[in-house]
This record gives structure tokens, C-alpha cells and sequence, in this order.
């Protein structure tokens, strides 16, 4: 992949344990649209990015179909909360809790993200 | 009522079952629970539980779910509840009762409601270990642990509607399950023979075994006592572990012979109209242990909560209202093993002169029965296997139906079905008679009380909080009285906008709108503006964008900026999304015709990239398996041999099937493959409210079923005849004809105007089908619009779709040219070579097939089925 370091230097960094693990450059993130990020420990994050600029970083599987999919769904707002609604079954999890807006028994895990 | 002066009066109640706890809820409405000291000697553990729904402990329901106990209310209303102390003893004379703890306690009134007890006929060993009755909870407790331990094999005594639940929970715990009765028939005394075959096959599809027409003539237990088996009256012997005799029940009226109070000779506390017993003004009896005044024991609650109703009103001594309880209405309506059994009125036809009509289909387990009088008054009947309008007909009983009673039994869809809503009902129709709240009574919750959904009007009414059998049409009923009551449904499109998607498209049209956050900051909800939309509006808007993007000005590559976020998952990475995270491939080959090359191709991308090959219904090959890397390299070489997006992951036009047609076929009389390529070629990439499939057909035979389809066109002697509107499948619609004998131009140009007519005002994710019932005037409008140009519109959507035809570009050959767009085709944005753990396959049939597994590792399986999970 080729990266396009004259735009920006901001990267996006996700929380693990004490360390900030570096992801990838700002503008590889579409607002409205996620990307999938490897973890050291095999996990995979779905990190966000919505209209004003805010960033979020959950868990990347799908907890009722178990594909790793959650970064391909479409985001939103409801009720002021950003969500991601899976691209499977459409259930839409709240970006900052990891909770499921359509079964209250689910929720994903979620991670610090940041830019710098 | 007279009251021990000086001291406050006390009123005694025996027996906390469903009808004892709504006598208490009686008192108290009427203010006697404060004026009066209630105390209550229970025999049972454990308060009043929902004796209807016992079966439901074996489907998962606790003992303190089945509560019908609130005790907060035995608090608020300071009632003495002694649970486990039966009342042993009552003194008449002294008017005290005497519990089995010793417990002392004087009356001014007393209320027997000490129910029934299971009747078990008296054969040998009916008490041998193994020999259980079904009446309580800890019946119940005791029937499951035995099955568990002890037995494989289990009968029922008894084919009533108690013996039927009971051999159902039998086999849910395992058993075998027998069922015996000695009546000719299951369920006696609701059904009559024809209804009680419908349900015999059916419960004998679940696996039951049932023996009607023998009577039990002894248990055979081992030489410990333990049940092995039962004598029949046929001779036979049914060898079984555990016996549940459900044979009835009777008339718990010991406590009242012993003190003197008058019964019947079968049994039951004779009581009068106003439920106080004959005997003795200081005593009532109600529910199940009570003689009525009619000669009939109830054993069925509606009535019990009548009579509970009645007793409190009479003690309350109010002069306006006078209640009394002189019979009541025996209808039920059970679902029994799933199975829905009702009977209502004068199901087996007692009346002089009455008159029966039936629907029976065996194969299906439907019987329906209304009995009718001379006069057309419907006077009662039985359902079994759908007793959907039992709500509707119960209430109808005693009146002449609007509709013949033929309509009323046969089924919808079969030409002369009649589906009578409630709306035919009178005011004064009862629809819950276990409260018997009326017609009117529930409109005015709606109308006079404010209540706007079902929940409200059941706390409002009580309808519907007895049996529940008259739910459904409760729901009819609240939602007609809310709509007539003018209450507005927002027909918004969704949370963020308040316009349809028809009102989206016009703004979007008129104002030239390119971006989705424009028009959600102008012109969505207050509270929705600046937000991000949501999972609906963004791919609708995403839609209506790209179906006028030429002649909005905005971009027609629907990756393109911020139409890129708007899009769904699918058009997102240009192909579809499997269950393991994998897509699926589908090139377009218009009209199904494909070189040989073209097949090679495809068939060596799929060897190579190893996918799984299936021909789609449309003519076309779908490759399934690609990792999201791989979608790149494989167009690449797709789009190297000619080949595009056939767009099957858009809400856009799918294919267009033909036959062989005029070319080849001894019967074509049109070139069906060459017109059925043009039109493909004419709208793909079409963005639509929904997926739009057509086909085209050489001659009247029909071959590539085009009837079946949004557009369909049919060869003719002198041309084309267009049908429009068709659907295969969940909901099959027949396509409709629009236009006849068609020049190839003038078909070509009513498709672009009833494309273009469908994409302006259709709904989000309505298929042409639905479209065509719902807009207002049908098809007639539609072919007024699109060929008489009614609204004179009809340039403009010529003109909208020449747009769309001069400025459509592969969205496939653009993205493999463009390295921003491919960058996104990647499984992890920091680890852009590393493929995606979750996605892996295992051979089936010499393919590959999702190894889904996979899917479950690391996941906790337990998640999804949280909150659901059966015992």
C-alpha cells in the first residue's frame, strides 16, 4: 500500500494495555466508513471515523454471525450515539459502548483510539 | 351484610387459586379491603400462580413467573395471607374457621374457593408409585423429576384438553407418550368427531400415541410397587413407567358438607345468583367448587372470575351495582401442542332446527364448524388447526353474520374466504370474556382515555390480561380506532428524515442536491441534523444520487467522495457479502449469451483463485470464496477480457434473461437474445429503489419466464407486449400487461418512462410488484402516466434516462484504475497483505464450501442466545 505522507502526519493509534499501537495514516480513514486493523494478539479492531472528525474502535466480529465484518457497516447516529450497523444481520452496535442497540445481551469490546 | 358491632368486620377466604386472588383484586376495587379485615388460608406452598398456563413450566417458565401474585398488593391492602394452612374446619354457628396450624379465625363473611381436585377412577393400584395427578406446580415438580429418573415410557388417563397438555409435556420430557381415553374421540367435550379426527392426526404427527374407546382397568406395578404398565378394557396391556390420570375434575366441597352447607348430588356448593350459598347468608362459594344457580359447575376461569366479580359486588352492598352470576358462555380457545382447538357457543348443535357448516381438510389438521340457526343466527362452532377468527365469531354468536357462513369457514385465498375484521362487530360485542370488556368499551379506551397501543388499552380495560385469547383481535380493533381516530403515522423515511423516499427524490431533483449531509443538515429531523443519518437514509439517498447523477451534476462512480460512505456494505466493495466475511463475483453477460472464450475465462479466474462456481437463476455465473484482497486481481483480469460489473450487490438492474428466440427455435417469432442484450446493456447500473429483473421471451411459450419479472416483454407476430410488475419469489406476482404489440423503439422508450416513473416514487426496498399494488390508482394510473402521459411528465423521464445511458462507465474498469479506491480492498488497513484469519473453506462436492467453525472461535456462542435459553 502506498502511503501519502504529504497530506498529513496524523496516524491513528488504539490503546493496548500501556503501548499505543500505530494503525495508519488519518486519511486512509473515509469518514462515515471503517477499516480493519490487525492486533499483535491476532484480534481484529474496526476503527471509525464520523462526520465530525470523531474516532471510535471497537471489536471487528460480528458476535452473532462471527465473521470479522463490523468495519464494513454503514455508520450512523441514533439518538445523538454513533453506531455501525453489521453488514450481516444489520444489527447496529453503539460505537463508544460496544453495546447492541437490538439485543441488550450483546455488546462488543471497544478500544481507545487516537490521532496523532 | 351484618357486622360484629364494635370490632372490625372480617370477611375469610379459602383457597388462593386464580379465582381466589380475584376475588381479593374484586374487594379491593370496591374499597372493602379498608373497611373490612381479609384473611386468606391458602392449602398450597405458594400464592395464587396462572393454573391455565401450568403447562408453560415445562417450556421454561418458573413457578414465580406462573405468579399471579403481587405482594405488594396483599401489603398495600393489609390482607393476612396464611399460605400452606389449609382451613380444616368450619364452625357455623360460632362463624369461625379453623386452620390446620390451629389457627382460629371468627367471620362475618365467609368465601369458599377451594377449587377442584383431580378425579382418579378407582382401578387397582391407582396409587402405586409412578401414579401421578396434574393439578399443581408441585404436581408438576414431582412428574418431572420421576421422568427423569425412572421412566421411558409414560400414558396419560384422559384425552381432555388437561390430558393433551400433559402428554405433551410427557414427551417434552422424553417419554414416550400414550394418551388413553375412553370416548370415542379426543377433546370430548369442546370437538365432535370430525374436529376430533383433525386433531388426532395431528397429534399423532408430533409422535404421540393415542388409544380412544378404552377405559384403564388396572395399573400392573412390579413387586415393589413401582408402575409397569395398564390393563385396558380391550384386553390389551400398555406397558408403561409413569401414568398421569387426567380424568376430570371435581368439586372440592368436603370443608362445606362437613359443616352442613347444602351440595348437589354430583356435587359442587349450591349457591344462588348472587353466589352466596343456600344454606347460609354468611357464605359464599365461588369458582370451581360452586353449584351455580343454573345447575352447572364452571370449571373454566372466565367464569370463576365472574362469579369472584359477583360475590364482592354483592358484599359490598352497593345498590348500583347489583351483579349475579346465572351461567356463563363455556367457549374456549386453547392452543393445545401447538395445536389451536376452539369452540364457542353451541358447538355441538343443541338447538332445534340448527344447521351445520363445515370446512374439513384432513391433510392439513383444519376442521371449522358453525352451527347456524333457522333464521341465519350464527349459534356457535369449533375450529381446530387455525382459530384465527374465533375472537371475530365468538363475538358474533347470536347475531346473523354480514357474510354468508361459507365465507366465515373456508380459507382466505381459496376464492370464497371472507376475512371479517372486527370492524363488522357491534359495540356491544364482548371481545374479552374473561373480563367481559365489550366492543365499545375498548374504543373508548382509545378514544376517551388516551390509549394508543395494546398494552395501554389491556391495562385500561382488562381485556385481554384473562386467557389472552382475544389479543390479536384487540390489536385490530386499538389500531383501526387509532386511524380512525385521525392519530398520524409518520410515514417518514426513517429516524433522521421525515419526507419518503418519493418527497427525498424530488428535493434531491429539484434542488440539484449532490451530498447526503446537505440535504440531512436542510431538510432532515431537527434533531437528526449534523448527525451522520443512519444504516437506511444513507444508502436511499446513496441511491437517488446515483440514479440522477448526470443530471444532478454529480459524480456517477458510486465510490466517488461521499457517496463512497453512503453506500451499502456490498456496493461499497463491488461485490457480495457471504456469511464467513468472503464476497461473491458475478460478471455481467447480457442476455445469457457467452462466448465460449468468455466461459473459459471465467472458468480459469475460478480455478485459479480457487472460488466456488454456481449458475445463478439469471442466466449468469456466480463465484463465491474471494477474499476482499482478491477482488482487485480478479477483475483485473475480467475486465482484461471484456468483461463488467453485472451488479448483482446493487439495488439496480440484475439481468435480462431470454430464450433462444427466432434465431434457433422452430417456434420463436422474434430475435428475443438480441433485444434482451440491448436492454440489458440499456440499464445496467441503474440504480433503483430495489433490484429490478426482466426478461424477454421469443414467442407466447414463455420460456424465459418474463411474466415473472419487474419488466417483462413477450415476442409477438407483430412485436413486442410489455408486462411490468411480475415477482418470483416469497410473494409470486403475475406480471401485468401494459402495452401490446410494441415496435422495438416504442418498447424501448415505455421502459425508460416506467423505469424512470418506479425510480421517482417508489418506496425504499419496494420491488415493482408491491410498487404497482400500493400507488394510489393501480396499474390503470401507471399506464395513464407512462403511455397516455398523464401528468406530462413523460419527455423528462426520457430525458432522465438518456442521461443515465450516455454517462454510464463500468464501476469495475474505473476502480482497478484508480489506486485510492483499490487501497480500500484490503483485510486490515496496517496489515495490508495479511488475508483475514475468519475466512477459511473445506472442500464439499469438489469445491470449496465456508468453513464456519472458523467463525466460532474466540466468539462466546453464548451471546446470541442469552435471555432465550429453554430449560
Amino acid at each position: 500500500m502506498t502511503l501519502a505522507p504529504e497530506t498529513t502526519d496524523l496516524r491513528i493509534q488504539l490503546q493496548l494495555g500501556d503501548d499505543w499501537l500505530t494503525v495508519c495514516d488519518l486519511t486512509q480513514l473515509t469518514p462515515g466508513r471503517g477499516v480493519a486493523a490487525l492486533l499483535p494478539d491476532g484480534r481484529q479492531a474496526a476503527l471509525f471515523r464520523d462526520r465530525n472528525g470523531e474516532l471510535y474502535a471497537i471489536d471487528n466480529r460480528d458476535p452473532f454471525g462471527g465473521a470479522a465484518v463490523l468495519s464494513r457497516g454503514l455508520t450512523g447516529t441514533h439518538q445523538g450515539r454513533p453506531f455501525v450497523a453489521s453488514p450481516l444481520l444489520k444489527q447496529r452496535f453503539d460505537l463508544e459502548t460496544g453495546q447492541c442497540l437490538d439485543d441488550e445481551a450483546v455488546r462488543v469490546a471497544t478500544y481507545e483510539v487516537r490521532a496523532r | 351484610m351484618t357486622a360484629t358491632l364494635g370490632a372490625t368486620p372480617t370477611i375469610v377466604l379459602v383457597g388462593h387459586g386464580m379465582v381466589g386472588q380475584r376475588f381479593l383484586e374484586a374487594l379491593a376495587e370496591r374499597g372493602l379491603t379498608a373497611t373490612h379485615r381479609v384473611v386468606v388460608l391458602c392449602e398450597e406452598p405458594r400464592p395464587a400462580y396462572d393454573r391455565v398456563q401450568l403447562t408453560s413450566y415445562f417450556s421454561g417458565r418458573t413457578p414465580e413467573e406462573l405468579s399471579m401474585t403481587d405482594m405488594e398488593f396483599i401489603k398495600d391492602h393489609g390482607i393476612e395471607l396464611h399460605v400452606g394452612d389449609p382451613a380444616e374446619s368450619v364452625d357455623r354457628e360460632a362463624r369461625t374457621v379453623t386452620a390446620r396450624s390451629g389457627l382460629v379465625v371468627g367471620y362475618d363473611v365467609l368465601v369458599l374457593a377451594t377449587g377442584s381436585y383431580p378425579f382418579v377412577p378407582p382401578v387397582p393400584n391407582k396409587d402405586a408409585e409412578g401414579c401421578f395427578v396434574y393439578r399443581t406446580i408441585e404436581d408438576l415438580l414431582a412428574i418431572e423429576e420421576y421422568a427423569k429418573s425412572r421412566a421411558t415410557t409414560g400414558a396419560v388417563v384422559g384425552g381432555g384438553l388437561l390430558g393433551l397438555e400433559a402428554a405433551g409435556a410427557l414427551k417434552g420430557l422424553g417419554l414416550a407418550a400414550h394418551i388413553v381415553e375412553f370416548a370415542p374421540r379426543l377433546m370430548p367435550v369442546q370437538v365432535d368427531d370430525g374436529g376430533g379426527a383433525a386433531l388426532l392426526r395431528t397429534i399423532e404427527d408430533m409422535g404421540l400415541t393415542v388409544h380412544t374407546g378404552v377405559g384403564t382397568q388396572e395399573i400392573v406395578t412390579d413387586a415393589s410397587g413401582a408402575v409397569t404398565g395398564m390393563k385396558l378394557s380391550d384386553g390389551s396391556e400398555l406397558a408403561t413407567d409413569l401414568v398421569v390420570f387426567s380424568a376430570g375434575v371435581r368439586p372440592r366441597d368436603q370443608l362445606a358438607r362437613d359443616c352442613g352447607l347444602t351440595v348437589g348430588e354430583r356435587g359442587g356448593i349450591t349457591v344462588d345468583e348472587q353466589c352466596r350459598t343456600v344454606s347460609d347468608p354468611h357464605v359464599f362459594a365461588i369458582g370451581e367448587c360452586a353449584l351455580a344457580s343454573d345447575g352447572r359447575v364452571y370449571g373454566l376461569v372466565a367464569p370463576g372470575y365472574e362469579q369472584a366479580e359477583t360475590a364482592a359486588a354483592t358484599i359490598a352492598e352497593d345498590e348500583t351495582e347489583e351483579l349475579t352470576f346465572t351461567g356463563a358462555d363455556l367457549s374456549t380457545k386453547l392452543k393445545l401442542l401447538g395445536v389451536d382447538v376452539a369452540s364457542f357457543g353451541d358447538a355441538h348443535g343443541a338447538t332445534a332446527d340448527c344447521l351445520d357448516v363445515v370446512y374439513s381438510d384432513s391433510r392439513s389438521g383444519l376442521y371449522k364448524k358453525l352451527v347456524i340457526g333457522r333464521d341465519g343466527t350464527l349459534l356457535g362452532g369449533i375450529l381446530v388447526g387455525d382459530a384465527d377468527a374465533y375472537g371475530t365469531l365468538r363475538a358474533l354468536t347470536g347475531s346473523v353474520p354480514p357474510v354468508s357462513p361459507e365465507q366465515l369457514v373456508l380459507p382466505a385465498g381459496s376464492g370464497g374466504g371472507a376475512q371479517l375484521g372486527p370492524s363488522a362487530l357491534p359495540d356491544e360485542a364482548v371481545i374479552c370474556s374473561c373480563h367481559n370488556v365489550t366492543k365499545g368499551t375498548i374504543r373508548g379506551a382509545v378514544t376517551d382515555h388516551q390509549c394508543t397501543t395494546v398494552p395501554e388499552v389491556k391495562k385500561c380495560t382488562k381485556a385481554g390480561t384473562g386467557c389472552g385469547s382475544c389479543v390479536k383481535v384487540l390489536g385490530q380493533l386499538v389500531n383501526a380506532e387509532l386511524e380512525a381516530s385521525g392519530v398520524e403515522v409518520d410515514k417518514g423515511l426513517c429516524g433522521c428524515f421525515s419526507q419518503t423516499r418519493e418527497e427525498l427524490y424530488e428535493i434531491v431533483l429539484a434542488l440539484r442536491v449532490t451530498t447526503h449531509q446537505q440535504l440531512l443538515d436542510r431538510y432532515g429531523r431537527e434533531g437528526a441534523r449534523g448527525g451522520d443519518g443512519c444504516e437506511i437514509c444513507k444508502p436511499t439517498v446513496g441511491s437517488i444520487i446515483a440514479s440522477l447523477a448526470p443530471t444532478i451534476g454529480a459524480s456517477g462512480y458510486v465510490l466517488d467522495g461521499e457517496q463512497a460512505a453512503l453506500q451499502d456494505s456490498n456496493d461499497h466493495f463491488l461485490a457480495n457479502l457471504q456469511k464467513n466475511g468472503s464476497y461473491s463475483v458475478v460478471p455481467r453477460i447480457p442476455g445469457g449469451e457467452i462466448t465460449p472464450e468468455g466461459l473459459i475465462v471465467i472458468g480459469e479466474i475460478a480455478r485459479d483463485f480457487g472460488l466456488y462456481t454456481k449458475i445463478t437463476g439469471g442466466q449468469r455465473i456466480d463465484m463465491f470464496g474471494a477474499r476482499v484482497e482478491q477482488l482487485p486481481l480478479i477483475w483485473t483480469r475480467l475486465v482484461d477480457a471484456g468483461f463488467e460489473s453485472g451488479h448483482a450487490y446493487g439495488k439496480s438492474l440484475r439481468t435480462v434473461k431470454s430464450c433462444v428466440g427466432q434465431t434457433w427455435c422452430r417456434y420463436g417469432v422474434q430475435d428475443s437474445v438480441r433485444m434482451a442484450i440491448d436492454l440489458e446493456l440499456r440499464y445496467r447500473g441503474l440504480r433503483s429503489p430495489h433490484k429490478l429483473k426482466s426478461a424477454v421471451s421469443g414467442c407466447q411459450r414463455e420460456c424465459a419466464e418474463a411474466q415473472s419479472k419487474d419488466f417483462g416483454v413477450i415476442a409477438t407476430a407483430n412485436g413486442w407486449n410489455l408486462y411490468v410488475g411480475g415477482n418470483g419469489g416469497a410473494t409470486p406476482r403475475h406480471a401485468d400487461l401494459l402495452a401490446q404489440d410494441l415496435s422495438d423503439a416504442e418498447l424501448v422508450r415505455l421502459i425508460d418512462r416506467f423505469l424512470m416513473f418506479y425510480i421517482r416514487t417508489a418506496d425504499r426496498l419496494e420491488r415493482t410488484s408491491v410498487w404497482l399494488e400500493r400507488i394510489p390508482g393501480g396499474l390503470d394510473h401507471v399506464r395513464d402516466v407512462v403511455v397516455h402521459d398523464s401528468l406530462g411528465i413523460c419527455e423528462e423521464l426520457e430525458s432522465l434516462m438518456a442521461d443515465h445511458v450516455a454517462h454510464y462507465r463500468d464501476e469495475w474498469a474505473t476502480t482497478i484504475n484508480d489506486p485510492e479506491k483499490l487501497a480500500r480492498f484490503v483485510s486490515f488497513v496496517n496489515a495490508p497483505d495479511t488475508p483475514d484469519p475468519v475466512v477459511g473453506f473445506v472442500p464439499e462436492r469438489d469445491q470449496i464450501k465456508p468453513d464456519l467453525p472458523l467463525l466460532s472461535i474466540g466468539m462466546r456462542p453464548a451471546d446470541v442466545l442469552e435471555g432465550s435459553a429453554q430449560r
